[in-house]
């Protein structure tokens, strides 16, 4: 039985220059009982379909046609009808746990608030229906966490807090914006057990909006698929992740890493830059190729680090050991994971390696030499040199102020003042095009280009002081699926044509089964496990790492 | 993304902070009158047909005129004469003039020190930073007009007598820009720690660049917004603080009045019924003082993301 009906929906944003339309004439029908996932990339338009559902578009935008029906009533008649139904018929989860929640009240005190907002209850009916409802969401001592503010639960069990505010009025719609975006693994598997429970238990109709095709596969019993506010492809998950019959739904899965084996490259059918064909790596005349030699590149022996929050005693009491007595080698011309939930000091590790930071103790050995014990300027400077860095967030890792060849001739110029004009032209123009990016880009500024297009610069730009070690610290993670299988690519190429070593920092297991020869587990500061990527992944020896297998969203979940 | 470069006036034109400029009606008013003052006051010789400053033009028979549309105006004297003799228009743009000199090179004064210091005590940190920022919480104890009498009187301690109106307008620059840096200090230091935890400053380091280039090549133009919005504001108060100053007989001498001197001379007057005096020179700095804050004000609403509705 259809509940909710979403006729012809449009939302425009009326812009200085033109009209966006963040939704074109969306239908969507979702049934009680059942999950539908809506998936999409940034600017697809799914949170607007969420939000437009609820009438909480923000200005300047509105929803210009279509309607909205739930049950049988049209709840976009008037304004009133909405404030009616919103958290009373309609539950809401949002992405951020952290930000959701009112940190100056107890968990109870919201509960409460929000339950005799909606419904004729006493005070002392609505903490009976409170505690219920914290026990049904898996709190554990839901009586005296009922008293607890939200800085005293942890990201998942915030989260289970704000689902049992969402679901504190018994609606019938419940719709959740990434509502595990912001987890790790081991409790995002959690929360989305969670909501399947809830959703069979309590026959609700879930919207579930999300970028992960594996959260989908696993979770969702129908899905639609939106690309630039259109709907692509609307039906059976198993059906549209196994025999997609739109292009972009092609692209969008086949750009998904597959948990369950190495691919060598990610098939791309929807290209960025459509207009090349073939990359030929232009710099590659330029580099002076070393010969892989066998042996370790880095090596890094017993490495801790400990941050000390407190100015005035630096007793080690309270200081925190990011890193704690690590020690693995890279070698030469290998791709070398590190995997690791939020927290367990992999970045720490990456910006001890490229001299960010000074490690608490222990040793690292480049190339045979121990960097962490250099003095002097010129000396760093030779290593500065060969070990370059990749960031997560290609948005602030370049400097908004400078054009794109200002920020790419930085490290050239420094590293071989003597440079002239054109060679320098020319370099730089050679590594955009190793990117993939054509000359024009060169006279361009930062916010002129996308996300996947900026960490192509970033990629540039560390390449061009020809660098033996790239340190990658998430660099796809801040990007949509199909940018991902791009950039991973052209870091596959990269890597083959110019021997680089690579040592490649994500949580994302699939990912590092596409890109790394050896992974290393890290949790707390502590390393688990070193081994070959298929040896972990087949049979992994530490039960942390059998763990995070288990719980990791498989789309292959879908075959089965 | 259209493949074409612009040039720098389309790109201006393309901006948000011009389309934003567009449509508000407070910041072309206020900048508008701005632009008259400062072209007036800068170009006075041009306009006006009085030179206030030559004794031989003037004329004591013309003192007192009172501004030309009451009884016993002149129209040659549209806002009428002071006491002696000198047109009351062409005094005031002139000392509008001396106004804006003082207030400006204040201004960047302050700014030049408060940003150095903000900007190297964000990024070196460590004890540097603390003697700093604790150096600027001291000064922020004392009222600035005070640190000013202050600054003004140990000059003048210092400075022979007979330099004294020579050396006035400098050491009142000083005086007023070393009152006012630890605002730009404060601002710049909490941008600075914002922007030096960016990537493209790691990113940099990584690189090898020495920590000098960063700051001002990466880390300064990027903090330079907030610094502008409180200099504008700033700029008003640097005014405010010389017109005061002078007002109080310690800021330039009477042969060559600023506007706050005007309103002192013009205070003697105003209960014997020469009201134009200190009225017409008072209404000036309000509006000037005025402009300069609304254009402030929008700025910081402008350029500032945040407060964006």
């Amino acid at each position: 039985m259809t509940f909710l009906k979403i006729n012809n929906l449009s939302v425009d944003y009326q812009m200085r220059k033109e009209t966006v339309y963040a939704a074109k004439n969306v239908n969507i029908d979702v049934n009680k009982g059942e999950i539908l996932g809506l998936v999409g990339e940034s600017g697809s338009g799914k949170s607007t379909v969420g939000n437009a559902i609820i009438n909480l578009i923000d200005e300047p935008g509105k929803v210009s046609s279509g309607s909205v029906i739930l049950g049988d009533l049209n709840i976009h008649e008037n304004s009133e009808s909405i404030v009616k139904y919103r958290g009373n018929k309609i539950g809401l989860i949002f992405q951020d746990p952290q930000t959701s929640l009112n940190p100056i009240l107890t968990v109870g005190e919201q509960l409460i608030e929000t339950i005799q907002t909606h419904l004729k209850l006493s005070k002392e009916e609505a903490k009976n229906k409170s505690i219920n409802l914290l026990k049904e969401v898996g709190i554990k001592d839901a009586e005296t966490r009922f008293d607890n503010y939200p800085h005293q639960f942890s990201g998942g069990m915030r989260q289970r807090v704000v689902i049992s505010l969402a679901l504190c009025c018994e609606p019938e719609l419940l719709i959740a914006d990434e509502p595990t975006t912001a987890l790790d693994v081991s409790i995002q598997s959690q929360i989305l057990e969670l909501i399947k429970k809830l959703t069979k238990e309590r026959n609700l109709a879930v919207i579930l909006i999300t970028h992960d095709m594996g959260v989908i596969a696993e979770t969702a019993d129908r899905v639609a698929v939106m690309k630039s506010g259109n709907l692509v492809e609307i039906g059976e998950t198993k059906k549209i992740l196994t025999n997609p019959q739109e292009n972009y739904t092609k692209s969008l899965v086949s750009s998904v890493p597959p948990t369950n084996k190495k691919i060598s490259r990610f098939v791309i059918v929807e290209k960025e830059n459509s207009d090349k064909k073939e990359n030929n790596i232009k710099i590659l005349n330029r580099w002076t190729k070393k010969e892989i030699k066998d042996q370790d590149l880095v090596q890094i022996k017993n490495l801790s680090k400990s941050f000390d929050d407190n100015f005035f005693t630096e007793s080690s009491k309270n200081s925190v050991m990011a890193v704690n007595d690590v020690s693995f080698d890279i070698k030469e011309g290998e791709s070398f994971g590190l995997v690791g939930e939020s927290g367990s000091g992999k970045s720490t590790i990456a910006k001890m390696i490229v001299n960010l930071f000074k490690p608490t103790s222990g040793d690292i050995f480049f190339d045979n030499v121990c960097i962490t014990k250099i003095k002097q300027r010129f000396e760093l400077m030779k290593f500065r040199k060969q070990i370059q860095m990749i960031f997560q967030d290609p948005y602030s890792s370049l400097n908004g102020r400078l054009k794109v060849k200002d920020i790419i001739a930085e490290p050239i110029t420094l590293h071989n003042p003597s440079i002239s004009n054109i060679d320098l032209n020319n370099y730089i123009y050679d590594l955009l095009e190793s990117v993939e990016l054509t000359q024009k880009s060169a006279v361009r500024y930062p916010h002129e280009f996308s996300g996947g297009q900026r960490q192509r610069i970033s990629i540039a730009r560390a390449l061009a002081t020809q660098p033996r070690l790239l340190v990658c610290d998430e660099p796809t993670s801040a990007l949509d699926v199909s940018i991902q299988a791009q950039i991973l690519n052209l870091l596959k190429d990269l890597q083959e044509q110019l021997n680089l070593t690579i040592l490649f920092i994500s949580h994302d297991l699939p990912v590092v089964r596409q890109m790394c020869d050896r992974i290393g587990v890290l949790k707390d500061g502590k390393l688990c496990e070193v081994s070959n990527t298929e040896d972990l992944f087949l049979k992994p020896s530490h039960e942390y790492t059998k763990e995070l297998l288990r719980l990791m969203p498989k789309i292959e979940s879908i075959y089965n | 993304m259209d493949s074409k470069t612009l040039s720098t006036w389309e790109r201006i034109k393309d901006s948000d902070i011009y389309h934003s400029f567009i449509k508000s009606p407070t910041a072309i008013v206020s900048s508008t009158i701005l632009f008259i003052i400062f072209f007036c006051s800068f170009f006075v010789e041009l306009i006006t047909p009085y030179n206030p400053f030559d004794p031989s033009s003037l004329s004591l028979m013309d003192a007192f005129t009172p501004p030309s549309w009451t009884e016993d105006g002149l129209a040659k004297f549209i806002l009428g004469t002071d006491g002696q003799g000198r047109d009351m228009l062409s005094t005031i743009l002139y000392g509008c003039r001396i106004s804006l000199i003082v207030g400006f090179s204040a201004i960047i004064f302050s700014l030049i020190l408060g940003v150095g210091l903000g900007l190297t005590a964000g990024f070196f940190g460590g004890k540097y930073e603390m003697i700093v920022m604790r150096l600027t919480d001291v000064q922020l104890t004392v009222p600035s007009i005070l640190m000013a009498l202050l600054v003004d009187g140990i000059a003048r301690g210092l400075i022979s007598r007979e330099m004294h109106d020579e050396m006035a307008i400098y050491v009142l620059i000083f005086a007023i820009g070393i009152s006012e840096w630890p605002q730009f200090a404060r601002v710049s230091r909490a941008a600075t720690l914002v922007e030096k935890n960016k990537d493209y400053v790691s990113a940099s380091t990584i690189i090898g660049v020495s920590n000098i280039i960063i700051m001002f090549k990466h880390i300064l133009p990027n903090i330079l917004r907030p610094v502008l919005v409180i200099g504008t504001i700033g700029l008003a108060l640097a005014i405010l603080a010389e017109s005061t100053l002078s007002f109080l007989g310690v800021g330039v001498p009477p042969t060559t009045p600023s506007l706050g001197t005007l309103i002192r001379l013009g205070n003697d007057f105003l209960f014997s019924g020469e009201w134009w005096i200190t009225f017409f020179p008072a209404i000036f700095l309000v509006i000037l003082a005025f402009s300069i804050n609304l254009l402030g004000d929008w700025m910081r609403d402008t350029l500032n993301p945040k407060l964006k509705k």
